[in-house]
């Protein structure tokens, strides 16, 4: 089964942004697919590279990421969530004039048609957030 | 088409159990994760609402959440399922779609 994931909280807020992930990673482990995750609202903050969570405790973002890396999953952030939030790829700094940007790897910035898509493309779409 | 209702604020914090127990038809299920697992105990001001629930709705509420606030199993309301996350993603497949009471 093909199964879409919605994240609408950041990272270390309360608990959403670390549901999705284990439950992302159970999805993979059951044998399904994971179409797409799609961060949206103040989930667009777990895609930063630039956290720097204390040694001893999870990092949200390098889970995200290792699960892109190690599964290929699609991690997307809504681009207009993003730029209101100062989550900035390559190009959109650029575009911006900013003299930075903080995408973590695994991560990319894209619009709301991604969502719609997942919802379309997908078996199951399920939502975290506060 | 039955639906997979998820809840994850405390029924002592949020009214979103309630709303949702307000809605479900028959044949659903309601999962509780997060802070919603404390909506699984017995002898609170919501328990009689979620025991009347059962009798028409599949009730779960996720182990891994009970474990993280220190709630036994003892302690949860008779006829609620505990599961993990793999039986969070089964009851996902198992439903038709999945509602989310954020």
């Amino acid at each position: 089964m093909k199964f879409g994931i919605v994240v609408n909280e950041g990272p270390y807020t309360h608990q959403a942004a670390d549901s999705a992930y284990q439950f992302t990673k159970a999805v993979l482990e059951k044998g399904h697919e994971v179409f797409r995750v799609f961060f949206y609202h103040d989930g667009v903050n777990n895609g930063t590279r630039l956290t720097v969570p204390p040694g001893d405790e999870r990092d949200i973002q390098k889970n995200w990421t290792a699960l892109a890396e190690e599964h290929k999953v699609d991690l997307v952030i809504c681009i207009a969530a993003a730029q209101r939030r100062g989550i900035l790829d390559a190009n959109e700094a650029k575009r911006q004039g900013k003299d930075a940007d903080n995408i973590a790897p695994g991560f990319r910035i894209s619009g709301l048609g991604q969502l719609i898509e997942a919802g379309i493309e997908a078996d199951r779409l399920v939502t975290f957030g506060d | 088409m039955s639906i997979l209702h998820t809840v994850n604020k405390s029924p002592f914090e949020k009214n979103a159990l309630s709303s949702c127990l307000g809605h479900t038809k028959s044949g659903d299920g309601v999962l509780l994760i997060e802070d919603a697992v404390y909506g699984a105990l017995k002898g609170t001001k919501s328990s009689d609402q979620v025991e009347a629930a059962k009798s028409t709705v599949g009730l779960y509420v996720l182990g891994p959440d009970l474990a993280a606030r220190g709630l036994a199993a003892d302690r949860l309301l008779d006829g609620v399922t505990v599961v993990d996350y793999g039986g969070f993603v089964d009851l996902v497949a198992k439903y038709d779609t999945t509602q989310a009471w954020l």
